[in-house]
């Protein structure tokens, strides 16, 4: 089956993948349908760059501000807590990408 | 759609005008030294639920949130139940809940004569209170414009906001074109979208209600450092509160907020309301909004909702005393691994098979249902949790004392 992720918005620079998706093709539905290569895998209910991305850039979605990028995210990267941080919440970047588990607490686990 | 509108059935009438679709007798413990006996009461009791306040020291939220409870449309008659030491009053509630029109009585266990008696007393006392509530109450017709509905999210994952949580707002808005009432909370899960809230707003009153309690729940997170997101959300493809926030407010739907109520109020109203149940600031400090789900669901059904909704997108068992809980999700891989707590699979708006329209058709039948007597699953699994915790909303001016 091929890769499917949604886009809500057309301003949006990210779409939300409808499936698990290896890197590959993805096929854009919503705001604006298009192809992008996946540049890895990238899980359902996760972020893909539909666009290359500039540090600080603003991360859209449903229209609004989400966060910001900390670094270049090149098109089809996974969007998540690695590169992408909330402007409000500063433990955002302390967590594990893959499992989203907290790691600043990791001393208190003795 | 026309079938939904007219749908019809019959409820329980309360003294002051609402309507319930289940009728039963409620335990209160007013101490955890009290729970176990409270407990023991309800086991095997079919229709009889159990709710209760940890804490010696009372508090006037949990005592508000308590009554609101005891006092809802789906509740008959009321049992309380205290130790005999703690400030909250087992006599108290029962006398406020018997102004209400309910039957309602009170013991200590000290007074009782210890755990063995006073489960038999409690028995005897739940027995008589359902009998004569089964005979008295009096049936009434019910349709969507009787029904108050409350939503929550939690465990949320990257499908809560394309299709959980939309769904739920696609049923609120036939709910409100209905005359109906729905009711959202969790405003710490609107931080980033102060202005979309806002453009939102029923009238310039409405507006001001949603900035003060924005602006207090934005505030509440700086101070306290914690925002409401988890490493379930994360890991479901979630990466910022902002994010999390906008997909939480999708089961708003898209009609006009009437305005805010706090916990243990109703809605003003008929139509759309956001419940506040953030603590205010008092002199020892915040506290804690939300710990847990389920504490959530509590402020929703202490609005007087018949019947709530709990979406996930990770998958959870949790139910609820009171009202029904319907668990409804965007992710149909969680449906299919937890087939036998969720209710609703609003996944099948992502795989094409659904619009989403036609699923919150399909929800407003499944409520229907529900309040037509069919039990939800986590009704019929026997699921009753509940949790009612200290916190400082609309502190009364004795409480505040000086250092208010």
């Amino acid at each position: 089956m091929k890769s499917r992720a949604f886009q809500i918005q057309p301003q949006d620079n990210v779409a939300t993948l409808l499936n698990d998706a290896l890197a590959g093709v993805v096929e854009i539905l919503g705001a604006s349908p298009q192809e992008i290569q996946a540049l890895e895998r990238i899980e359902l209910g996760h972020k893909i760059a539909l666009r290359d991305i500039a540090v600080n850039e603003p991360i859209l979605k449903f229209g609004v501000r989400i966060g910001h990028a900390t670094q270049r995210i090149p098109c089809g990267a996974w969007i998540h807590l690695h590169n992408l941080a909330s402007d409000l919440d500063e433990r955002s970047g302390s967590l594990d990408p893959h499992s989203g588990v907290p790691t600043d607490t990791n001393s208190a686990y003795v | 759609m026309s079938d939904l509108l007219n749908a019809s059935w019959s409820g329980y009438l309360r003294p002051d005008g609402r309507k319930g679709i289940r009728n039963l007798v409620l335990i209160i413990y007013t101490v955890e030294c009290a729970q176990h006996v409270a407990h023991a009461i309800a086991a095997g009791e079919e229709d009889v639920h159990v709710i209760g306040f940890p804490g010696c020291y009372d508090n006037a939220y949990a005592i508000r949130l308590m009554l609101a409870l005891a006092r809802h449309p789906n509740v008959g008659a009321v049992l309380s139940v205290g130790l005999g030491c703690e400030y909250t009053q087992p006599e108290k509630l029962a006398d406020t809940v018997r102004a209400s029109g309910r039957p309602a009585e009170w013991f200590f266990i000290q007074q009782a004569g210890g755990t063995k008696s006073s489960v038999a007393k409690g028995k005897e006392t739940v027995a008589r209170l359902r009998e004569q509530i089964r005979r008295e109450t009096p049936r009434v017709a019910m349709t969507l414009a009787d029904l108050t509905i409350g939503c929550e999210c939690g465990g949320s994952d990257g499908t809560s906001g394309l299709a959980g949580n939309p769904a739920v707002g696609a049923f609120f808005d036939l709910l409100v074109d209905a005359g109906g009432r729905a009711v959202f909370e969790e405003t710490v899960e609107m931080i980033g979208l102060r202005e979309v809230m806002l453009s939102r707003a029923a009238s310039p009153d409405a507006r001001l209600q949603l900035a003060a309690a924005y602006d207090k729940a934005e505030n509440y997170c700086r101070t306290v450092r914690q925002w409401s997101v988890s490493p379930g959300n994360f890991a479901g493809g979630l990466t910022t509160i902002e994010e999390k926030s906008l997909g939480a407010f999708a089961k708003s739907g898209t009609r006009p907020i009437q305005g805010v109520i706090r916990v243990a109020e109703a809605p003003r109203g008929p139509g759309l309301w956001v419940l506040d149940s953030v603590p205010d600031e008092h002199f020892m400090q915040f506290g804690y909004t939300n710990p847990n789900d389920t504490e959530g669901l509590m402020d929703l059904i202490s609005a007087g909702a018949q019947i709530i909704l709990f979406v996930t997108g990770r998958g959870s068992v949790i139910g609820s005393p009171v009202a029904p809980l319907l668990k409804v999700t965007g992710n149909s891989a969680t449906f299919r691994a937890l087939v036998e707590d969720m209710d609703f699979d609003a996944g099948r708006v992502l795989s094409g098979e659904l619009t989403l329209p036609q699923a919150g058709r399909e929800l407003g039948e499944l409520i229907v249902r529900t309040a037509q007597g069919e039990p939800s699953k986590p009704e019929a699994l026997g699921h009753r949790e509940y949790f009612i915790m200290y916190k400082h909303q609309n502190t009364p001016g004795l409480q505040a004392g000086c250092r208010a």
